[in-house]
């Protein structure tokens, strides 16, 4: 398996923020990068976005994969957004799967998430989307 | 093809039985729907408690014939709307009801005495309940003789849904209280509805959803007697709850099978006497899972489908989704067409006019025989774990639908299945629908209310009702008349939910794909 980096495999930390628990999608998605050669860690449910960014910096993270279907995405990604800033930490790309309405893109993509997986989204669409957009690892000191 | 050889085995009034007769493969009531048709009831709730109160209203005025309740995420998960976790749920997937005052709201204008209500609540069932019997009581209606229905079915949400709070025996325990307290004193409410939709919505096939249900159902009788009830006074007030999914045959032949298993267990292996315990009653909903973003209206087809399939499989009530679905809570056109769906069949495709009019076909015959064999061998299997609580302990039934669920999305994938709009005929200029948006607004709108509630309501009245509450969980006493008393003290849903967690504390379940 060919590390697009050029240094090792992308590594994901799949998330399930907020209250609700319906992880089919999460583990199905997390199942499928990992047989596309990714290093998943799956978080478990019901993540604070704090939690999360905190999982993320632990793990060393490339890729953060959020799965939200209970419409509390408008509060959550913009979160996990400012909490990496806070951090000044650019090089995570995040994204998010779930019921995302078409009204909310906008929101969405103003804060940097291009890549947002409604359903129906392919397992392989979304492999391709984190290969194409992850972003060089800053060099670690 | 099938013919007479696969079904040669079939005694007919062994396995299949007059509709009506056990052990009830063709149906509950001798004649079908000719008696009584399906219960039309759509599942709805959404943003405040007035709103969700407005669409009820609509939906009775358009026909409806039961209510369901769809609370929202905080509520499910026994948290107030001013928790930091509450944060950008409230309303959102449902109605927010933090305390008597949102329930008071939610049926205003509605005399409970008239309609049955279901609501779909698991973890924090017993208070919710406890909430409506106090509505009640205020409207003035005998608690012997208001019906309806709460989910009440933890098993399947440490299995597929994940809405849990309590660690499984504490759950059980809420559960069986509500067993043994509606047997006394609201005899015509069905204390639970054993859930095989949200396993199956989480990507079981149709046989993990037969098995798994039936044996969270037989888990339940278990611990109903263990708990010191009389098989007879609880179970005939047990119903389930089945998905309606897109392959039709499979799907009938999965709720013969569930009434033939259910009577056979409640005969063979707890002995009961009462025929109203060997007969299944369900609930179906049109699969949500099935729906696509794209190509919206193919939707209400599947839906038609699915819908269909319940009928003919002798669902006693029934669900069928809107078309906007897979995009947002549906719109009021949606639900409309929705409830349309099932009117069609109701009143112009003739369905009704026969009990099973499909049994006997040799197809559904094996199909029926072969979901059968399938479940008592999951049975068996989980029986070897150590019933279904150590099964799910041990995230037995968690690896078989998330491996299910995986294996189905591969399929699609390598094209092994169609499905239209998605990766057959897929159409990307094909129009849209309209979606409902909910106002990011209700949360604060119910936070304000909270903030005055706790500012007005008799503070002290809480704290002792809240203590003696903790008190009774720690024993053995059943928890319905505290919880009773905190409610009409306007303890509010996440102070009572507190209460308990101090007590029994919370699950975790260990993450694993």
């Amino acid at each position: 398996m060919s590390a697009p980096t050029g240094m090792r495999n992308i590594r994901v930390v799949i998330a399930k923020p907020g209250l609700d628990g319906h992880d089919r999608g999460a583990k199905v998605i997390a199942r499928a990068l990992r047989d596309a050669g990714m290093e998943v860690i799956y978080t478990g449910l019901r993540q604070t976005p704090e939690q999360i960014v905190d999982a993320a910096l632990q793990e060393d993270a490339d890729v953060i994969g959020l799965s939200i279907l209970s419409g509390a995405h408008n509060h959550i990604c913009p979160r996990v957004v400012e909490l990496l800033e806070a951090r000044k930490i650019s090089d995570v790309l995040v994204v998010v799967g779930g019921i995302i309405p078409d009204a909310d893109l906008p929101k969405l993509h103003a804060i940097g998430i291009t890549g947002v997986f409604p359903p129906g989204t392919s397992m392989q669409e979304i492999v391709e989307f984190i290969r194409q957009h992850v972003r060089p690892k800053a060099a670690t000191s | 093809m099938y013919g007479p050889a696969e079904t040669a085995d079939l005694v007919y009034d062994r396995d299949l039985g007059d509709p009506g007769q056990f052990p009830y493969t063709r149906g509950i009531h001798p004649s079908g729907y000719a008696g009584k048709l399906w219960t039309m009831r759509q599942f709805a709730g959404f943003g405040t408690p007035d709103e969700t109160n407005a669409r009820y209203r609509q939906l009775l005025g358009a026909g409806g014939t039961g209510l369901s309740v769809a609370f929202d995420l905080p509520t499910l998960m026994g948290r107030d709307p001013d928790h930091p976790l509450s944060l950008g749920e409230v309303g959102k997937c449902g109605a927010s009801v933090a305390s008597l005052a949102d329930m008071e709201r939610l049926f205003a204008q509605i005399p409970v005495s008239t309609i049955t209500t279901s609501m779909t609540i698991n973890s924090p069932a017993a208070i919710l309940l406890a909430m409506y019997l106090v509505v009640a009581e205020q409207q003035g209606a005998d608690w012997r003789e208001i019906s309806g229905t709460i989910q009440n079915d933890i098993l399947k949400e440490y299995i597929a849904q994940k809405e849990y709070i309590y660690p499984p025996g504490s759950s059980m325990r809420l559960v069986t209280d509500v067993f043994g307290f509606c047997a006394e004193r609201v005899p015509r409410w069905n204390t639970i509805s054993v859930s095989g939709y949200h396993i199956r919505e989480a990507g079981s096939t149709a046989l993990q959803e037969l098995a798994f249900t039936l044996r969270d159902g037989i888990e339940y009788v278990e611990y109903g007697i263990e708990a010191g009830l009389a098989v007879d006074a609880f179970v005939p007030r047990m119903s389930f709850f089945f998905n309606a999914h897109n392959e039709f045959f499979e799907e009938i032949a999965k709720y013969r099978a569930a009434r033939r298993l259910w009577s056979r267990v409640m005969r063979d292996r707890f002995d009961a006497r009462d025929e109203r315990s060997w007969k299944l009653r369900f609930h179906a909903q049109t699969a949500g899972v099935s729906l696509t973003a794209q190509q919206p209206h193919n939707n209400v087809i599947r839906t038609a489908v699915q819908a269909l399939a319940a009928v003919l499989g002798g669902a006693n009530s029934l669900h069928t989704n809107s078309l906007d679905e897979a995009l947002a809570l549906p719109t009021v056109e949606a639900a409309t067409l929705a409830l349309r769906t099932q009117q069609i069949i109701a009143h112009e495709s003739g369905l009704a006019g026969a009990a099973d009019p499909l049994g006997g076909s040799y197809y559904l015959e094996t199909l029926t025989n072969d979901l059968e064999a399938g479940a008592l061998e999951y049975f068996t299997t989980i029986d070897d774990l150590g019933g279904m609580v150590a099964a799910i302990e041990q995230g037995y039934p968690q690896r078989e639908i998330a491996d299910s669920a995986y294996r189905f999305q591969t399929e699609v994938e390598r094209g092994e299945r169609g499905i239209v709009g998605v990766n057959v005929h897929a159409d990307d200029t094909a129009p849209g629908v309209p979606t409902m948006y909910i106002d990011e607004g209700v949360g604060d709108d119910q936070v304000a209310r909270l903030a005055d509630l706790r500012r007005t309501r008799d503070g002290e009245r809480v704290a002792r009702s809240l203590d003696a509450l903790r008190e009774t969980a720690r024993g053995r006493e059943n928890v319905m008349p505290k919880l009773l008393d905190s409610v009409r003290a306007y303890a509010t849903l996440g102070e009572m939910c507190d209460a308990l967690r101090d007590v029994w504390g919370e699950y975790e379940e260990a993450p694993a794909i």
